[in-house]
């Protein structure tokens, strides 16, 4: 162990706000990358599956209504 | 099968966007399993237990984010090249996945290290910023990093903005040994490397070893990232095939 006690540990022998500085800047980038892919993955899925429902649901309008599907479109 | 034969079907694989989705998946854990490991003891140990610099005291231990994260952003960009080569040659989709998905990754890290390298100057040189031949061909690489990602949402289509990039990335790579050579070609206040292949280095191991630690655990963390953000890049654009659309059927609850 470097530092004697914990108020050493976080005074940094004076240079304390830039070495916190430093670590926190990259404690924020790396969450930062973490947690951007693992939520744009999540809306990756979350609108596929609102796709599929809204395509579903336009089927079986177009059955109830009898008409080929996709003749509306026409 | 001959020989050329095997390293045919394998090139074709490795250009496979689907292929590559399903076998990648254990990778990813196992680089962010041992990223997580080597991050935590590489920085516990740099920042509590290894002994301060004579001369420039504790903030010396900024030394631990800043050239893990200088180191990995020119390797990125260096694979970014690479990809842009292999994009042009052979136009496999994956290498165009892989110069779209490694730019947030290398971009931050190049901001990381300009940021940390101006909370270290301060102390040290005593200014935030010198321009001098290192950090002004840093800040070219992350300017570098800014055009890849303007010009890929620029340009709406994926072939063209594929190819853009890629000129731009194998252009750019001229920059990463101005930045590695400028503490020798010019004269300069930053220090010069820690690691040199051809020497011993100058610190003792108890300061030298973390470094190590942390630059190896950044390099699992870029992988790890890399491929969660490819898988991602692969169903976007395969999004209208028959296997992600079964991917995304058998994830609804």
């Amino acid at each position: 162990m470097s530092f004697a006690s914990f108020g050493d540990f976080l005074a940094m022998g004076g240079h304390g706000l830039y070495v916190w500085l430093a670590y926190g800047s990259a404690a924020i980038v790396v969450a930062a990358n973490v947690l951007s892919v693992r939520s744009a993955r999540r809306r990756f899925f979350r609108q596929a599956r609102a796709l599929e429902r809204q395509k579903a649901a336009q089927a079986a309008r177009s059955v109830d209504s009898n008409q080929m599907p996709g003749e509306e479109t026409k | 099968m001959t020989v050329t034969e095997t390293l045919k079907r394998w090139w074709h694989q490795l250009g496979s966007p689907r292929w590559f989705y399903e076998i990648s998946g254990p990778w990813q854990t196992g680089f962010a399993v041992l990223a997580l490991l080597l991050l935590a003891i590489g920085t516990v140990w740099g920042l509590a237990i290894a002994p301060m610099d004579y001369q420039q005291g504790n903030s010396f231990r900024i030394i631990y984010v800043h050239v893990p994260t200088a180191i990995v952003s020119q390797t990125v960009y260096m694979l970014m090249g690479a990809a842009g080569l292999v994009l042009l040659v052979w136009r496999m989709k994956l290498a165009d996945m892989v110069l779209a998905a490694a730019v947030p990754f290398g971009m931050s890290m190049t901001a990381l290290a300009l940021f940390t390298g101006a909370v270290w100057g301060k102390p040290t040189w005593g200014a935030w910023w010198v321009w001098d031949a290192r950090t002004t061909s840093m800040l070219v690489l992350l300017f570098l990093y800014f055009g890849l990602y303007a010009l890929r949402q620029a340009i709406p289509r994926n072939e063209a903005a594929g190819r853009a990039c890629a000129v731009l990335a194998l252009v750019g790579t001229v920059n990463i040994p101005i930045i590695k050579y400028s503490v020798d070609w010019w004269l300069t206040l930053h220090q010069p490397a820690t690691f040199k292949l051809t020497e011993a280095p100058s610190m003792p191991p108890e300061m030298w070893l973390p470094l190590l630690l942390n630059v190896l655990g950044i390099y699992c963390f870029f992988a790890a990232n890399l491929i969660g953000r490819l898988k991602l890049t692969i169903l976007e654009r395969e999004s209208g095939t028959r296997w992600v659309r079964e991917l995304i059927a058998g994830r609804s609850p």
